[in-house]
């Protein structure tokens, strides 16, 4: 066997030179990465807090908090369909989320299969998907009413509709991608035309794929927020407005902390199942 | 059949359509390679003979011309001319284990799960790779890379064994190890082997005959050279043979006096 590897060492034992500048200082802190994201979101309160005392309307941190404890002690209290707790609201919200979701993986990845492998079918639908592309996902959300006539599958369709774009054009733009090289080992093996595609395409393609899934879980949760204000019903959206309707700005600032955690818990959720799959380093 | 006539390229050409018009790449180009022979296309970068190897492969079609195998015309790309490429060309996602096991389960469906599995291992065993095989290509060096590029184009059991410059983008060291591993492998198996490179040390070493190449466009075979060095070679030991020397200048002549490189 080959001694490739015996260089790296060497390079490992030299000490960081750069001993005076800030960032190596708090590197040596253990709890740096703690102290420092703590320090920022502190800095933020007390923005707020200054903010506050000028601008009357605003309450401060503290009303915050006290106001809303109720709601934060009690996420799952349930009394009738117009008054459940806040994780309530978060279920409901991720369930349609999650449906309008799994419909758009179902049909944007095959959909993008296809966009990326034929060129005609690019040629005939690109225009089409780059008009559609940017409309904002709440200008469908009174077809899918006016079809649907409710309010749930509603805001599913819009989810539907907002994931599906960053889906379809991520798969098809990752197929284009696969290295010509990776093809030709699957022709010198004369793979079937499904066995080039589950062996090698879609493989190729997954870290493609899987961060179009990533973009679209972010955006189907920022919509969801509005597309709820805009239907009613149970939600996390619904709540903004309920609570707006009760002028509570403490439950809405709570309600603002809740969605961006929940945010933050589905990107990372989804980046880990990402590099479970792909066995490689992503983004 | 006779042994001089197992591979058959005979008088292919290939020409490409290019915004600028047509481009004839590769012109007339006939070879001969026997069972078990080692034949090796030398020529400089861009003349055309990788394009050649690739229309034995069957992944580019020749615009007239054609190559026979073993009596039977190559009409598209097959398991028995097992292709080895400059970038190794692994999936990603596969460990080593698992991408050469993608050629055994496709080459040899009928083995059992068990069968197959020893027959990876025996193929990884030869490359010397046998404790890596968990490992994907991204945990690997480029040299080992290399070697289950070749451990997986051998577990194919092709007639002929096609290698593209497939040590180029190795340090001087490693490609050093790996001539040697092929070395040692063809006398082994027999294999026949058709490669690409544009080391002239590197073909003298391994090659029974080298085809020079002339330049592009319309590149052909200018010269074919017999290596008639005894084996099993020791690159030190033929270094220091007068056959080796003359063999080198011949060839340096032909690539840098007789077809040097315009730019």
């Amino acid at each position: 066997m080959i001694q490739e590897k015996s260089v790296t060492s060497e390079v490992q034992r030299t000490p960081a030179p750069d001993r005076l500048s800030v960032p190596s200082m708090l590197k040596r802190v253990p709890v740096g990465g703690i102290l420092l994201p703590l320090v920022g979101a502190a800095l933020l309160v007390g923005v707020w807090a200054v903010v506050s005392q000028l601008a009357p309307f605003l309450p401060n941190p503290v009303q915050t908090v006290t106001k809303s404890w109720d709601l934060i002690r009690h996420p799952f209290f349930d009394q009738g369909p117009n008054n459940k707790g806040i994780g309530w609201q978060v279920i409901y919200s991720l369930g349609r989320v999650g449906l309008g979701f799994g419909l758009a993986i179902a049909v944007g990845i095959p959909a993008g299969l296809v966009l990326g492998l034929s060129s005609v079918t690019r040629k005939m639908w690109d225009p089409v998907v780059q008009v559609l592309r940017p409309v904002s996902p709440l200008a469908w959300l009174p077809l899918g009413l006016a079809t649907f006539q409710a309010a749930t599958p509603a805001a599913v369709f819009t989810i539907f509709i907002t994931a599906l774009w960053p889906i379809l054009l991520n798969t098809s733009a990752g197929v284009q991608q696969v290295s010509p090289a990776y093809v030709q080992v699957g022709r010198i093996l004369q793979l079937s035309r499904r066995k080039m595609m589950t062996r090698i395409l879609i493989p190729a393609a997954l870290p493609h794929i899987l961060s179009g899934l990533r973009v679209s879980l972010g955006v189907a949760w920022l919509v969801i927020v509005a597309s709820e204000m805009l239907t009613g019903g149970v939600g996390i959206g619904f709540f903004v407005w309920d609570e707006w309707n009760n002028l509570s700005l403490e439950h809405i600032i709570l309600a603002i902390a809740v969605i961006g955690f929940v945010g933050l818990a589905l990107d990372r959720l989804m980046l880990a199942a990402a590099r479970r799959i792909t066995n490689q380093p992503l983004g | 059949m006779t042994r001089g006539h197992f591979l058959n390229i005979s008088d292919v050409t290939k020409t490409f359509e290019t915004p600028r018009g047509l481009y004839p790449a590769i012109q007339g180009c006939t070879l001969t390679v026997g069972q078990g022979e080692f034949v090796t296309l030398i020529g400089h970068s861009g003349c055309g003979k990788s394009t050649l190897l690739s229309i034995v492969a069957g992944l580019t079609h020749p615009t007239t011309g054609g190559v026979i195998l073993e009596g039977k015309e190559v009409t598209g790309p097959g398991p028995d001319r097992g292709m080895v490429f400059q970038q190794h060309a692994l999936l990603p996602w596969l460990s080593a284990h698992d991408n050469v096991l993608l050629a055994v389960e496709e080459v040899f469906p009928s083995l059992s799960r068990k069968e197959q599995a020893d027959r990876v291992m025996h193929f990884l065993e030869i490359v010397g790779l046998s404790e890596a095989f968990q490992k994907y290509p991204a945990e690997l060096s480029g040299g080992m890379c290399q070697r289950v590029g070749i451990a997986r184009a051998l577990a194919m059991r092709p007639k002929v064994l096609l290698l593209d410059e497939p040590f180029g983008a190795l340090d001087a060291l490693t490609r050093g190890h790996l001539q040697d591993e092929v070395l040692r492998i063809w006398q082994k198996f027999g294999q026949t082997v058709l490669m690409v490179t544009h080391d002239v040390d590197e073909a003298i070493l391994l090659s029974d005959r080298i085809a020079l190449m002339t330049n592009g466009p319309g590149a052909t075979i200018g010269e074919v050279v017999r290596v008639d060095l005894p084996r099993p070679r020791n690159r030190r030991v033929i270094a220091g043979m007068p056959a080796y020397h003359d063999l080198k200048v011949r060839i340096l002549e032909f690539l840098y006096e007789r077809y040097e490189l315009v730019s």
